[in-house]
């Protein structure tokens, strides 16, 4: 209830709490259990440094993905292309030809080109939602098939290897002993928070996705709104791609398989609504925080994928029961 | 003792082999082609290239997601071109189960005269292999195994069991005695038989030398999915004597996960044979020092075989008169020794 309401006169009470530390107290005790199960059965090894880095850099991906679909599903809308839009995005970004031009003008050729055929193909979602009227569901599933379909004509079903000194160099640097694509994700982050909830177009995003009709009345362009969206997600799905080129050196079109539910799934247990009209972006990183750190604790134990699978059931329930009771006792 | 298990499987399917061929002499002599007289005649019946009757070969394969399924097409396509007396009716790869049921029962109706099937899964393909094979059209089993051994006329296998005992055997061997080395896996989907199959052969071969997998994680077969559980493995094992990774496709990332943390203590075995990871044994400048080869050559044996049993001929290089039953190729190990020899079989992922 707190995020979709921004007061103009906040109290510096309610500031803390849509800060996000109240309202996503579930998820912080989730988190914290689960580092105290990390610790206890993996010591040394859950603590180091390096491996909280590692667990850093494998959220950071797809924590990217998640941040933009917070909007989306805050502005009552759903997208399930967005593996397919990485995947899209990767394989355009490393062809031969997009190399070839990044070695003539530099490593930024790479990146803009993922980030536009991410912005590219998240316009086209956005309007055949707005101005073709399909629903989301629809739209982005027609756009999930294509989307991957066109990355194996593209890279005709191969791996393509990233070459480019340039763009390893680049991505691959390590200020302070940490990858540059931690510190994306922590701006992507911040960026989100502030545009989400310190803006106009945030604003415009809660009132869009909390009722589309009293939008409209109140002066928002609601097609032109929401083609921003799912271009935004674009976007974020363009960077996701850049980083995971940088991580795996490669471009594929088996890059992001079943991304949509995990970014969906990190997004709704972080108390965004399904609905639309609430959403929370610290919500979301905890959530996506909650299951990177999950599959790390479970391969320090060495257990079987199985049991991952049946775990993470379970803390889907678990945290939003939890988050549920916390959040009536504090409103 | 330590080679008792592949040796006894070796016999086992020797065995199988002898029978099933012997079995099917007995009762079939009517594809004789003047040569079918005493035992050392089909040794001079001829080289199998030789051009015959023109047949038609129906082909379909899962689709080529993945690097080596297709080159498993790609291999099968240039097999057919290369024969004069074969045409290929070549239906578009799929991993929907009824569209494949549908393209060989398209096969049925054209009455193509023999059908090489490499199903998306086998339990579900059983039953239209079946008709096709009461239809009077010979049908070759490539890879995934129906579940009624009347559904195929002859089935060409891969081993996955003996990868993993390749592995082991080559680990085993690196290890040299060494009974407190530890060895990590990393396997592909896990709720695949061939994945389960892998990995016992893995166990098995490692058990007879003392060792045991101290860490096993399970990736998708993709770049993305190897890097992801190969990175939260380094962190598991601090450090690693041994690793054996299932699947070259996924190895890519596995490989950029061992480059991204800097780890280089270990000696990694790959899996299937693609030709990067042959170049990079080649090179040896990695910590990639062998593969195990599952071959991606099997629909391009099975058109071989489809030829042979639709023209009514025999394998030139045995001295029985039908063709075989089952073909189950050898999971080899290659290293920078005997690199040469597989490299024109590898397949670009």
């Amino acid at each position: 209830m707190t995020g979709s309401v921004q007061p103009t006169t906040a109290a510096p009470q309610k500031r803390a709490r849509s800060l996000g530390v109240a309202r996503n107290l579930g998820l912080v005790v989730a988190l914290v259990l689960l580092c105290v199960v990390g610790l206890v059965t993996a010591g040394d090894r859950f603590a180091s440094t390096n491996n909280i880095i590692t667990v850093l850099s494998l959220a950071s991906a797809i924590g990217v993905v998640a941040i933009g679909m917070t909007f989306v599903i805050t502005g009552g809308g759903i997208d399930l292309s967005v593996g397919a839009i990485v995947a899209l995005s990767s394989v355009w970004a490393s062809t031969t030809g997009t190399q070839a031009m990044a070695g003539d003008v530099g490593w930024i050729v790479i990146a803009t080109t993922a980030i536009g055929v991410g912005i590219a193909c998240g316009v086209i979602n956005g309007v055949l939602i707005a101005y073709g009227k399909i629903v989301p569901f629809i739209a982005t599933l027609a756009m999930l098939a294509s989307a991957r379909g066109l990355a194996e004509i593209l890279a005709d079903r191969k791996t393509q290897i990233i070459r480019d000194q340039g763009f390893r160099d680049a991505l691959g640097a390590r200020p302070f002993g940490v990858p540059v694509i931690v510190f994306v994700f922590a701006a992507v982050v911040v960026a989100g928070w502030f545009l989400l909830n310190r803006t106009t177009f945030g604003r415009r995003t809660f009132a869009v996705g909390g009722n589309t009709e009293a939008a409209r009345l109140a002066g928002i362009k609601v097609q032109r709104h929401t083609v921003y969206l799912y271009a935004l997600l674009g976007a974020t799905c363009g960077l996701a791609a850049v980083m995971l080129m940088s991580r795996t050196q490669t471009g594929s079109s088996t890059h992001g398989l079943m991304w949509e539910l995990d970014a969906i799934a990190a997004v709704v247990i972080g108390g965004t609504l399904l609905s639309g009209g609430r959403g929370t972006v610290v919500g979301t990183l905890l959530g996506v925080l909650i299951f990177t750190t999950l599959t790390n604790v479970f391969t320090l134990n060495n257990l079987s994928t199985s049991v991952q699978a049946v775990a993470k059931g379970v803390i889907i329930v678990a945290a939003v029961l939890l988050q549920q009771r916390l959040a009536n006792r504090n409103t | 003792m330590s080679t008792t298990t592949p040796r006894r499987r070796l016999l086992a399917i020797g065995g199988v082999l002898a029978a099933a061929t012997l079995a099917l002499s007995a009762c079939t002599n009517s594809s004789d082609d003047g040569d079918g007289d005493g035992n050392a005649a089909n040794a001079g019946a001829g080289d199998n290239a030789e051009t015959g009757d023109t047949v038609r070969i129906g082909f379909s394969a899962p689709a080529a997601d993945h690097g080596w399924m297709g080159a498993i097409t790609d291999a099968a396509v240039k097999q057919a071109e290369a024969f004069d007396d074969v045409e290929l009716v070549n239906a578009e790869g799929t991993n929907d189960v009824n569209l494949q049921i549908s393209q060989v029962e398209t096969f049925i109706n054209d009455k193509v005269d023999a059908i090489v099937l490499l199903p998306f899964d086998g339990a579900a393909m059983t039953d239209v292999a079946t008709r096709a094979m009461e239809a009077g059209i010979p049908v070759i089993n490539v890879d995934r195994e129906f579940d009624s051994p009347f559904a195929a006329r002859t089935t060409v296998l891969g081993d996955n069991y003996g990868m993993g005992v390749s592995a082991g055997r080559y680990i085993c061997q690196q290890a040299d005695g060494s009974t407190d080395a530890v060895v990590a896996e990393i396997a592909g989907i896990d709720s695949l038989p061939l994945t389960q199959d892998r990995s016992r052969g893995f166990k098995d071969a490692l058990a007879d030398c003392g060792l045991k997998v101290s860490n096993r994680v399970a990736a998708e077969f993709t770049v993305e999915t190897g890097e992801r559980a190969a990175a939260n493995l380094l962190q598991a094992a601090p450090k690693i004597d041994f690793l054996w990774n299932h699947d070259d496709d996924q190895g890519v990332g596995v490989m950029a996960a061992i480059d991204n943390a800097g780890r280089d203590e270990f000696v990694m075995v790959g899996g299937a044979g693609s030709a990067n990871v042959m170049r990079s044994i080649e090179a040896d400048d990695t910590v990639l020092k062998a593969t195990v080869i599952y071959p991606s050559t099997q629909g391009a044996d099975g058109i071989k075989l489809a030829r042979l049993i639709a023209q009514g001929r025999s394998m030139s290089d045995l001295a029985e008169v039908e063709v075989p039953r089952i073909v189950q190729l050898a999971a080899p190990i290659v290293t920078k020794e005997n690199v040469d020899q597989y490299m024109d079989s590898a397949f670009e992922s």
